[in-house]
Order: structure tokens, then sequence, then C-alpha cells
């Protein structure tokens, strides 16, 4: 009996209770006959989308500016980066002829300036953050809505040429969406794209096994990523920003200073936005400008709180976790719903419900650091 | 009737998850006396007040055998309401009072006066409008009835000395009609030690009104002085029930540990240590610290290298604000010199870089981090300022060398733990001080500071604490300066001893100082008109 209390307690009741839930619809899915492969399929692929932009959180969270809502800094960064990036290839001719090396430069172009980007504002968000102690998240929670409705004008004032990107006919301002179908977008996650256009020697990026879809290309980048913010942990500047974020005077009495490690890690968690958004982009196909991301946030946090963070603690494990259990739940709601109850918009509206709900309960399962 | 018990608790035994942490224990409590309640940390006195207290912790874990009297009633309760109401108190370690509200408002808070108004007669006395005068006059009563004048009624609790929280949180317990046992769990733990003797004031005025005092405390010559009896316990055993007068310091110290305690540090080796003025670890010059509450103004000092130096004096004096300004936590003016070169103290870790190492005052709040393990307290502050165990050009930790290390400390210093994995914050006091200590002499320090090395460790622990730091000193070769409270801590280790008064060195003096010239020298009184 005390045995089983201390598993309950090592996993955690809100992971457990949201597994339990997650797997509920797993077990209903097949009894209602969907295809196992495609299920499969589809939450491998939300899962490598969303792994990125939760793992945002953690040194964030490590650094000690809590939870960061304002990821959609990083995220405007992204977007802003990718939308540049496209336009040069237009105008330079990089993807004319979807040929894979066009394709590459326009992915790296956009990686190449939204980090910069990133890094550049992350570091001024850190300072204000060092600021306002004490009331991080709800800061970072308006400088993410801020930074939205900026762009949001910034978005209607580009003249840009690239007909991709603009509102057709009327010769300025971007799209709502617009499609990367002609240039980076699939080039990471899907077989068809990676087929058409790279060489022989790539098509292992993306792989159709059977019914199953594999992102390969995806799936590397992920780990790549996870297990550099990992080795950073564990470096001297890691431990040390760690450190910083769960005890102040303790940082400072070792001769380090907290302010300076607070932004670094607020930079960096804003840093891993945008290579987030743009893989998240690149995956969907779609890049989604102005008011689109303004609750990318919420989600994150919501995963990484589920994967069993807490608003001081995260790791590399909550992360991955996390994001399965509420991508997973998301992904599987809709189908299931669909077959149980099938009136017109209302899987839909459930599956709102669901996600919010599940915000909600990870929102009010923030344990915050353990009493001393 | 003077005899007559006001609490019997008989044959008391209580088992959590099958740990059996109080054993058929007997305590007995007269009317009006001050009794003490001693035992080591795990003993079972905070087990012993949960039963009296009924508190949930006890009902919820299968509630306790044995049978509890007060005033010769058999009495069951099932919750501190039911304590409450039968006229048992309790003057909390930490404080339960509201900052932002006035002394008054704290004292009655949750027994407020009130007079019925229109709209309490709809809606209920939650709605009764507040008798101020009322309330301020019974909270005057309470503080005047224990000896504080000077504390104002409608003063704000936010901002009050730590001792003054104290006082008011006994004066709440006294204002309750019908008060007839109060116990006080460690409360001077937290207080300065002129706090603790007044304290220990109202005690006696409180008990001389006929109202029994638990005193819980690890605090032997404060029993000696207030108590009239002590209970200890070992082991969640009942050891003796005596008068004070029939006892001795000795006497208590030995059976609560059950061991004998010599002096805190035998020095039978032969002193090798070549100590002399020519060769300066530590100069202080016109030194100024700006820590609250601890202010430094203006020290002139000089420590020599190898020896033990310690700083003494009254809480508040500012000897605290002398490490914590090296250590670069506070705004500091003046020259800091070690081993002849002067620091630039604007730059955080400064000292560190320079060969000093500190161990805080304050182990929970920045000696420590708690949900860390031992490993990555003990290797921190050495990989972070000299760049020990990490690796490659990206210094990455190298684990198999912190953990071959953190397992040798754990075995030096004797730390009880499952291994270098366990987190600070679940070690007990004193293992957490050596994890403390194990972090600073990673260092390798030239100069170690430490600050109220032994403050709330059991005396066991605090003997290998002391025991440890002679050995750094002598076969190290380490200067140390250790800032205490505890005078007899200083006298059993230090060669020189500066007491400081009013942020400034009032004497250095010998450890067999007499007594007494200890006791004016912190007082702040100069025994003849021309000493240094």
């Amino acid at each position: 009996m005390n045995k089983f209390k201390k598993v309950i307690e090592d996993i955690g009741l809100p992971r457990l209770i949201i597994g339990a839930f997650f797997l509920v619809l797993v077990v209903s899915s097949v009894f209602l006959g969907l295809k196992p492969a495609s299920i499969f399929s589809d939450i491998l692929r939300r899962v490598v989308m969303y792994s990125i932009l939760v793992l945002a959180m953690v040194p964030g969270v490590q650094a000690g500016i809590g939870l960061n809502f304002g990821i959609s800094l990083g995220i405007a960064a992204g977007l802003f980066g990718s939308v540049v990036a496209m336009e040069i290839a237009f105008r330079v001719g990089w993807t004319e002829n979807m040929n894979a090396g066009g394709l590459w430069l326009t992915l790296g172009t956009a990686l190449l300036l939204s980090i910069v980007l990133a890094a550049l504002f992350g570091s001024l968000y850190g300072m204000l953050l060092n600021r306002v102690k004490g009331s991080e998240m709800t800061v970072a929670t308006y400088v993410g809505f801020s930074i939205i409705a900026f762009m949001n004008i910034v978005w209607l004032m580009l003249y840009f040429s690239n007909g991709d990107l603009i509102w057709p006919l009327q010769g300025r301002g971007m799209r709502s969406t617009v499609s990367l179908a002609g240039s980076f977008g699939g080039i990471l996650s899907d077989p068809v794209k990676v087929q058409a256009t790279q060489p022989a020697w790539l098509q292992w990026l993306a792989i159709k096994a059977g019914d199953i879809t594999l992102p390969i290309g995806a799936i590397i980048l992920l780990t790549v990523l996870c297990i550099l913010v990992w080795f950073f942990f564990r470096s001297k500047a890691g431990i040390a920003m760690s450190a910083a974020g769960e005890n102040q005077l303790f940082t400072r009495s070792s001769g380090i200073n907290v302010d300076r490690m607070r932004s670094m890690g607020t930079a960096l968690s804003t840093v891993l936005g945008p290579i987030g958004i743009i893989v998240y982009a690149s995956i969907y196909g779609f890049l989604q400008l102005y008011n689109a991301p303004l609750m990318m946030g919420f989600a994150s946090v919501a995963a990484v709180l589920i994967g069993g963070a807490t608003v001081t603690r995260a790791n590399i494990a909550n992360v991955l976790i996390g994001t399965l259990l509420f991508q997973g739940i998301l992904s599987m709601a809709l189908p299931v719903i669909n077959e149980v109850v099938n009136i017109g918009t209302l899987p839909e509206i459930m599956r709102i419900i669901i996600s919010n709900g599940i915000i909600l309960y990870a929102l009010s399962k923030t344990k915050g650091g353990r009493a001393a | 009737m003077e005899n007559e018990s006001i609490l019997s608790m008989r044959n008391i035994s209580k088992e959590y998850f099958g740990n059996r942490v109080l054993k058929n224990v007997d305590f007995e409590v007269k009317k009006g006396e001050i009794h003490a309640l001693m035992g080591e940390n795990g003993a079972g006195k905070s087990t012993l007040m949960n039963v009296l207290f009924g508190m949930p912790v006890i009902h919820n874990t299968g509630g306790f055998e044995g049978e509890v009297f007060v005033d010769g009633q058999k009495v069951d309760f099932r919750n501190p309401r039911d304590a409450m109401l039968a006229g048992i108190g309790m003057v909390h370690q930490e404080f339960m009072l509201i900052p932002a509200f006035n002394v008054a408002e704290n004292i009655k808070l949750g027994r407020e006066i009130g007079h019925p108004t229109a709209l309490s007669k709809v809606f209920g006395d939650l709605l009764d409008a507040m008798q101020w005068k009322q309330m301020a006059a019974d909270a005057r009563n309470a503080l005047d009835s224990i000896g504080m004048q000077n504390i104002e009624e409608y003063a704000q609790v936010a901002g009050m000395p730590i001792g003054y929280k104290q006082f008011v949180e006994i004066a709440r317990e006294i204002d309750k009609t019908g008060i007839k046992l109060l116990v006080f769990d460690e409360p001077t733990a937290v207080l300065t030690e002129s706090e603790a003797e007044r304290l220990l004031e109202i005690m006696r005025v409180i008990a001389s009104k006929g109202i029994a005092i638990i005193f819980i405390t690890h605090r032997l010559n404060e029993i000696m002085t207030v108590a009239d009896t002590v209970t200890i316990l070992r082991d969640g055993e009942f050891v003796t029930r005596k008068p004070i007068a029939e006892t001795s310091v000795v006497q208590i110290a030995e059976l609560m540990i059950g061991r004998k305690v010599e002096k805190l540090v035998d020095d039978t080796d032969e002193d090798k240590r070549q100590i002399s003025e020519d060769r300066i670890a530590l100069e202080l010059v016109d030194y100024q610290v700006n820590m609250p509450g601890e202010l430094v103004k203006g020290m002139d000092v000089k420590i020599r290298e190898g020896e033990i130096f310690g700083f003494g004096g009254l809480a508040g004096q500012g000897k605290i604000g002398i490490a914590n300004g090296i250590m670069g936590l506070y705004d500091v003016n003046g020259e800091v010199k070690v081993f002849g070169k002067t620091l630039n103290l604007s730059k955080l870790g400064e000292a560190l870089r320079n060969g000093i190492a500190f161990v805080s005052e304050d182990r929970r709040g920045v000696g420590l981090l708690l949900n860390e393990s031992i490993e990555r307290n003990i290797i921190f502050s050495a990989m972070q300022i000299d760049d020990n165990f990490v690796n490659g050009p990206f210094k990455i930790l190298d684990k198999a060398k912190a953990n071959r290390h953190a397992r040798e400390m754990i075995k030096n210093l004797d730390i009880r733990c499952t291994g270098p994995a366990q987190t600070a914050g679940s070690l007990s006091g004193g293992n957490q001080q050596k994890v403390c200590l194990a972090r600073a002499l990673t260092m390798v320090p030239r100069i170690l500071i430490v600050a109220e090395p032994t403050r709330g460790i059991d005396i066991g622990a605090k003997k290998l604490v002391l025991e440890y730091l002679a050995r750094i000193n002598r076969e190290l070769g380490v200067t140390v300066v250790m800032v205490s409270s505890e005078l007899v801590e200083l006298r059993s280790l230090c060669d020189r001893i500066a007491i400081v008064a009013e942020g400034k060195v009032f004497k250095v003096m010998a450890p067999d100082d007499p007594d007494a010239a200890y006791g004016l020298a912190m007082a702040g009184m100069q025994e003849t008109a021309v000493e240094a």
C-alpha cells in the first residue's frame, strides 16, 4: 500500500490522471475502428511539432523567471525571420525551381535571422523581467500579448513582393496564413515533399513505412536540441543558471551575477522559440501570422506542467512526457469524439473544451517550490 | 493545592507507520511552574505536544495510546481548538501574525469584539461593527501583563524586530481567557540574546500568575535560569523528571544524549602552529558593511595566518555583517586586505577568488540549494570559481569526479545520508551544516569564515562540527574566522575573540579571560577606562 502510494507520488497525480485519460482515448479509438497507424503518425507528428516550443520553457523555469508565457516573443521573431527569408529567396530566386539547396538556404536564413533577433530581444526581455521579480509570469503574459499586437501592425505594413506572402491584388501586407508548399514546408517531415525535392542521400528525412509516416528530419533536430539543452544544464553556466533559479542568495554568495543568469535563461528560452515555430510551421506547412500564435505560450506551459514540471523546476523528461500527453490527447480527441457524437461542429467544440480544460487543470497544479 | 497537576499525560505511546516514536511516556506539569521539556531532535518532544493538542496528524495516523488529564479531568482533544477551549495555548516557533495588521488586531485575531449592526442582524455576526477601543484596551492589558509597555498596540506588525513579534504572539495567548497552560516551542531560537533574556523574564511573570508553562528549547542555560522542573526524553522514552535545583547543565546534557559530553573540543594534540604578527591573513581597515540589522560601522582588525579568530557579541551589533560584507552580499566601505592584497569588493566573487570561503549563518536561505543533491551543493562554488570539476571547452560537469569528491567529503565529515544524490533539503540541520562546510572546503580556502556554525543543530552534531573546524585549522593550516553568538563555543575553540558592539570591535580577548570580563565586554562596558 505504501509502495503504491509512493509510485503515485513519484509519477504525480496530474500526470497519472491525464495519462489515464490518454490511454482511455487510445483504447476507445481502437474499439471505434480508427486506424492505429494513422493515429500513431498523427500523434508523432504533433509531438514533434510542439516539442521544441515546450522545450523553450526549460531554460526560463530553471533560471527562475517561471513559465515563459512570453514565448510569443520568440515565436514572433521566428515568423518575422521566416517571411524575410522567403522574401529574400523570392528576390534572389533560391526557390524558383524547388531545388534542395534553395530550400535549405531559405530555412537556414530564416533560422539564422530569427535566432539573432530572438537573442537580442530575449536579452532585453530578460532585463525587463529582472525588474519585475516576483511577478514575472504575469508580466511575461502581457509581453507575449503585446508583441503579437505589435506584430499585427508590422504584418500589415510590410512591403514585400513575394506573391506567396502578400495579400493577392493588394500589393502589401502579409496574408494571415502563408503556405510553405513552395518553400521549406515539409522538408523535415513530409515524405512526398522530401521525395520531390531532396537528393537521394537525403531521402531518409521523412519515411513512409507502411501506413506510418516518420518525420525523421524533425525528430533528429528535436533530439539534437534536447541533447544540447541537457548538456547546457550540465555545464558550468547551466549549473549556475539553475542555482540562480533556485536560490538567489546562494548563487550570489558563490560570486555569480544572478540577474545576468536570469537574462541569459530568458534569452535562451526566447531563442528556442523561433526554432520551435519554424519547425512547427515546416511540419504544418503554413506560417500562421497575426493572432494565431497568441495562445501558443499557454499550450507550451500546459504541456510542460502536465509533464511534471513546477514553476521552479523543469527538465527534458517533463517536456517530452508533457508534450506526448497533451498533444496526444488533442490529436486523439477529435476523431474519437467524431465517432461518438457526430453533430455539426460539436466535435470541434468538444476539442476546444478539452484543450482548454487541460490547460486549466495543468495551471491549477503548479505546486511551485517545495515549502522549506 | 500548590502541588496540584494542571496536566498529566500517562503512558503515552504513539506509532507512525510501525515506527514507535513515543514509548509509555509520562509527563506531568504542576500549576504555575515552568516545566522544561528536553531532548535531542527526534526524541519525541514535538510528537508529545501534538498528542496534547489533538493535532490532526495524530488522529489521522491511528491516534495514540495512554491518557491525558487536564485539571484532573480526563480529556480527549480531537483538534487544537478543543485544547484551546480547555485553556491550553501554544506560542509558535514561527510567528503566526499578519504583517499588515497592527498589534491589537493581531492579538484579537479571530476573537474580535463586535457589537451588532443592522446588517449583522440579517447576515450574522460576521458583519458586526468592531469595537476598536475595547480591543485595543484588551491588547494593552495583555501586553502590560507581560511587561511589554514599550510595544504600541496600534503599531503595525510588519517591520517589527523578531523579538517583538514573539512578544505579540505571547500577548495573544495571554489575552485568551481561562488560559492555564502555555507551550513555548523553541521560543528563543530566533531571538537575539537580549530578547531571549527578556522572554525568559516574561515567562517568569506569566508563571507567577499561576499559568503553567511547558518550555521546549535546545539552550541548556535558559533551562537552568528559568525552569522549575525538567523532563527529559530520549529516543521516545521517558528518561527522568527532576527539579532543576537538583541537577546541572552537564547532567541534563548527559541524560539527553546518553553519552558523556566532554569539553566541546578536546585539544590534546600539541599545538605546532606558528602564528606571528608579521603574517596577516585578513586585515580590515575602517571596514563598514551596510547590512540591515547588522551594521558594521568602521572596524579595524588584523587576523594572523593560521589562527582561529572569533567574533562574538550580542545579536544586532554587527558581527554577522562582517562575513556577509566580505562575501559581497551587502555594500561595503573601507578596506579588506587578504594576505596584503586589497580586495575590490564591488566585484562579485572577489573574496572567493582570493582564497576565502564562507559558511553562512543562514543555512537554508544562503548556504544550500535545498532541492539539489548533496553532490551539487558540495562542488558548486569550486566549480564556479575555480573551474574545478569541469571538462572541455564548454566546461561540462565532470560527473565522475564530482561524485568521487562528494563521497569522500561525506565520509570525511560523516554526513549521514543515503548517498551523494540525496537532496540537501531532506537532511537534518547538523548534516546540512556539514554539507555547507564541505562546499567551503572543496574550494581549498586559505581563510575559512564560518558564521554561527552550530545554530540549530543538536549537541552531538555541534561537537563534530567544532572538532572538524579545529582539525582543518591544525592539519591544513587554514585560518579560521568564526562568528558566533555562543561564547562558550568561541572560547572553546578560538585563539583570540573580538567582541563586537555597536558595529565596532569593542575588545579583543583571550579565551581564558574571566567570565566577568566577557560579561562586561558583551554589554559594551569597559573594565577600566584605559582598555584598548
